[in-house]
C-alpha cells in the first residue's frame, strides 16, 4: 500500500538512503477529556512522532501518562467524553476523523493489529484458540470454505509460534506465555501494517518479556506481507528494558506531552537521555542508581503553565515555570548536552 | 524471627505447588525470593503470612507454632504481617477514599483513634499529597494506588513485610519509590522482609539475600 507522499521503492534512489513514508503519521495530536463542572482533563496535548516501516518506536511513561489515551485515540476507542485535535494519518487516512464504520471495518485488525495489554483477558474464556483463529480470518481475510480456514488459522498461528498442539485448547489451559503468543497471533491476522502493542509485557517474566518481545522484533523485520518494507510497530510500555530491548526509537512521555524523542542506542546507552525526567527515569532502574524521580506527576486536569515538570526537576529555572518548553526533540529549556554527560 | 519448616502448600488436595519447603528470616533481615511465575512462590508467601493454612510442615514466629490461620489466627500474630500484592486493584475495595483503605485495619482493630495521626505519618512516606487522599481507586494511577496499599501494609507497624510483585506493575520511578519507602520503615522498627518476585536485578539490590526458588525445592 503507497501513502503517495513518500519516495520511491528503499533502494532505487541514488545518494543519501530516502526515508520511507512513515507507516503512522502523528502530528500535534491532542485529546481533552470534559468532565462534570466544565472540568477539562488535558490528557495528551500535541504529540507529534512518525513510525516507519521496519521501525519499532516504544512510547514510555509512567501510569496515567496519556500513552494508554493515545492508543485509544489512535484506534477510535476514546469514550464518548473526548475531544481529539491534529491528525493520525495511517496511509491516506486520518485515524482521528474516521468515523466508526471505517474503523471497524478497515482499521482495527487490518489496518492495525493490536497485541492487548492482558491476553488472557483479551480472549474469549468459552472458545479454542482454534476457533477464535478461524473466526478472525474469516472476518479479515477474503479466505472462506472449513478446510481453507483451517489451513490459514494453522499457519497463523504457526507465524506467532503458537504450537499447533494446543489450538484445541481454551484460554485458561494456556501459560501466560501462549495466551501471549495466541493474542498475537490474532493481531497478525489481519496483516496489518502497524501493529499496536500496549503494555504487552505487563506482569510477564523477565525470560517471558524477552522473549514476547523478541517475537514482536521478528514480526517487524519479518518482509512478508508489508510489500518488502516490514511493519510499523509502536509499543506502549512502562518496561524500560522491555524498551531497551526492541527499539529503534523511543518517545518519552510525561503529563500528556511527549518530551523527548530518541534514538534508542544513544538514549540507553551513551550519551543518554537529554530530557531531565527520561534521565530521572533511567536512574530509577535497579541496575543503575534505584533512585526515583522526587515527588509525583501533576494531575492532568490542573497542569501548571510552564513546563510540567518543574516542581521535580533539579535544573528548573524562573524560565521553566513561566513558559511552556520548546516543542522538538526534546521539551526543555535547559536538557542536558552530550559535553555534560561525558562529564 | 520466622521460620517456615517443611511447608506443603496447594488449593486442590493431592496437587501442592508448594512441596517441602523450609525458609528462614530472621529479625530484621530482608530475603528475596526469586521464582518464575507459577513455581509456587506466591503461595509460600501467602503461607509466611498467615493467610493460606499449610497441608503439612510448620510456621513459627518467634519460636511461638502458629496453629491458627487468615482471620482465625490470633491478633497479635496476624497483625505482625503488613502484605503488598502484585494488583494493587484487586486488594483495593473501590468505594473507599485512599485515607480509608490505608486505615481499614486500624478500624478493623478496633483502633480508629490513631487514624488521624497514622494517615499524618504514612502519606508523605509513601509519597501521597492530600488532594490524593480524597480520591477513590478508579481515580488514581496504578502507582498512586499501590503506594496506598504499602500504607495500608505499614499502618499497624508490622515487625514481617511481605511483598509479593509489589513493583511488577509499576513505571521505574514508582518502582524505586516503593522499595524506598520500604527501606525507611525497615531502618526506622527494625521489621523483616520479605520481597517474591522475577526480576533478578531488583531483588539483588533490593534484599541482603536473594535465594531462588530452585534452592528451595
Ligand atoms: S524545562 Fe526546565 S523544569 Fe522542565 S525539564 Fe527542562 S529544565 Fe526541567
Amino acid at each position: 500500500m503507497s501513502t503517495g507522499i513518500g519516495p520511491g521503492p528503499a533502494g532505487t534512489a541514488t545518494g543519501p538512503a530516502p526515508r520511507p513514508a512513515p507507516v503512522l503519521s502523528v502530528r500535534d495530536l491532542s485529546v481533552r477529556f470534559l468532565m462534570p463542572a466544565g472540568r477539562r482533563v488535558a490528557a495528551v496535548t500535541g504529540a507529534r512522532f512518525d513510525v516507519l516501516p521496519g521501525e519499532c518506536l516504544a512510547l514510555i511513561g509512567e501510569s496515567g501518562c496519556g500513552k494508554s489515551v493515545l492508543a485509544s485515540a489512535l484506534l477510535g476507542l476514546l469514550p464518548g467524553n473526548a475531544q481529539t485535535a491534529g491528525s493520525a494519518f495511517l496511509g491516506g487516512l486520518d485515524l482521528l476523523t474516521a468515523g466508526e464504520r471505517t474503523l471497524a471495518r478497515t482499521v482495527r485488525g487490518r489496518l492495525i493489529g493490536l497485541v492487548p495489554q492482558s491476553p488472557a483477558a483479551h480472549l474469549t474464556p468459552v472458545r479454542t484458540v482454534r476457533s477464535q483463529l478461524e473466526e478472525t480470518v474469516a472476518a479479515l481475510t477474503a479466505t472462506r470454505g472449513r478446510a481453507a480456514l483451517r489451513t490459514a488459522a494453522e499457519a497463523a498461528a504457526e507465524r506467532a509460534a503458537f504450537p499447533a498442539t494446543h489450538l484445541d485448547r481454551y484460554p485458561h489451559e494456556l501459560s501466560g506465555g501462549l495466551a501471549q503468543r495466541a493474542a498475537t497471533a490474532l493481531a497478525l491476522v489481519g496483516d496489518a501494517p502497524l501493529l499496536l502493542a500496549d503494555e504487552p509485557t505487563t506482569g510477564l517474566d523477565r525470560d517471558l518479556v524477552d522473549r514476547t518481545v523478541d517475537e514482536l522484533r521478528r514480526h517487524v523485520d519479518d518482509p512478508g506481507g508489508t510489500e518488502g518494507a516490514g511493519r510499523a510497530l509502536l509499543m506502549i510500555t512502562h518496561d524500560l528494558a522491555a524498551a531497551e530491548r526492541i527499539a529503534d526509537r523511543v518517545a518519552v512521555m510525561y503529563a500528556g506531552r511527549i518530551v523527548e524523542l530518541a534514538d534508542a542506542t544513544a538514549f540507553f546507552g551513551t550519551p543518554g537521555p537529554r530530557h531531565p525526567y527520561s534521565r530521572g527515569l533511567l536512574e530509577a532502574l535497579p541496575d543503575r542508581a534505584f533512585r526515583p524521580v522526587p515527588g509525583m506527576p501533576p494531575k492532568l486536569g490542573d497542569l501548571p503553565d510552564g513546563c510540567a515538570f518543574a516542581p521535580r526537576c533539579a535544573r528548573a529555572t524562573d524560565l521553566c515555570t513561566g513558559q511552556a518548553p520548546p516543542s522538538g526533540e526534546v521539551a526543555c529549556h535547559h536538557p542536558h548536552v552530550p559535553e555534560d554527560v561525558r562529564a | 524471627m520466622l521460620e517456615l519448616r517443611s511447608i506443603t502448600a496447594g488449593y486442590t488436595r493431592n496437587a501442592p505447588v508448594v512441596r517441602d519447603v523450609s525458609l528462614t528470616l530472621a529479625p530484621g533481615a530482608s530475603v528475596g525470593l526469586l521464582g518464575p511465575s507459577g513455581c509456587g512462590k506466591s503461595t509460600l508467601a501467602r503461607v509466611a503470612a498467615l493467610l493460606h493454612r499449610p497441608e503439612a510442615g510448620s510456621v513459627l514466629l518467634d519460636g511461638e507454632p502458629v496453629r491458627r490461620w487468615r482471620h482465625s489466627a490470633p491478633r497479635d500474630q496476624r497483625t505482625a504481617f503488613g502484605v503488598v500484592f502484585q494488583q494493587a486493584r484487586l486488594s483495593a475495595d473501590p468505594r473507599l477514599p485512599l485515607t480509608g483503605l490505608i486505615a481499614e485495619p486500624l478500624r478493623a482493630t478496633g483502633r480508629a483513634r490513631e487514624i488521624p495521626g497514622r494517615i499524618a505519618e504514612l502519606a508523605p512516606a509513601v509519597g501521597l499529597t492530600p488532594d490524593l487522599l480524597t480520591r477513590r481507586p478508579h481515580e488514581v494511577s496504578d502507582g498512586q494506588l499501590q503506594r496506598a496499599c504499602l500504607a495500608r501494609a505499614l499502618v499497624l507497624r508490622p515487625r514481617v513485610l511481605v511483598c509479593d510483585e509489589m513493583t511488577a506493575m509499576l513505571d521505574a520511578s514508582t518502582a524505586a519509590a516503593l522499595v524506598a519507602a520500604v527501606e525507611d520503615y525497615r531502618a526506622a522498627t527494625g521489621a523483616a522482609l520479605l520481597a517474591v518476585g522475577h526480576d533478578r536485578t531488583l531483588l539483588r539490590r533490593w534484599c541482603d539475600r536473594t535465594v531462588h526458588w530452585d534452592e528451595l525445592t
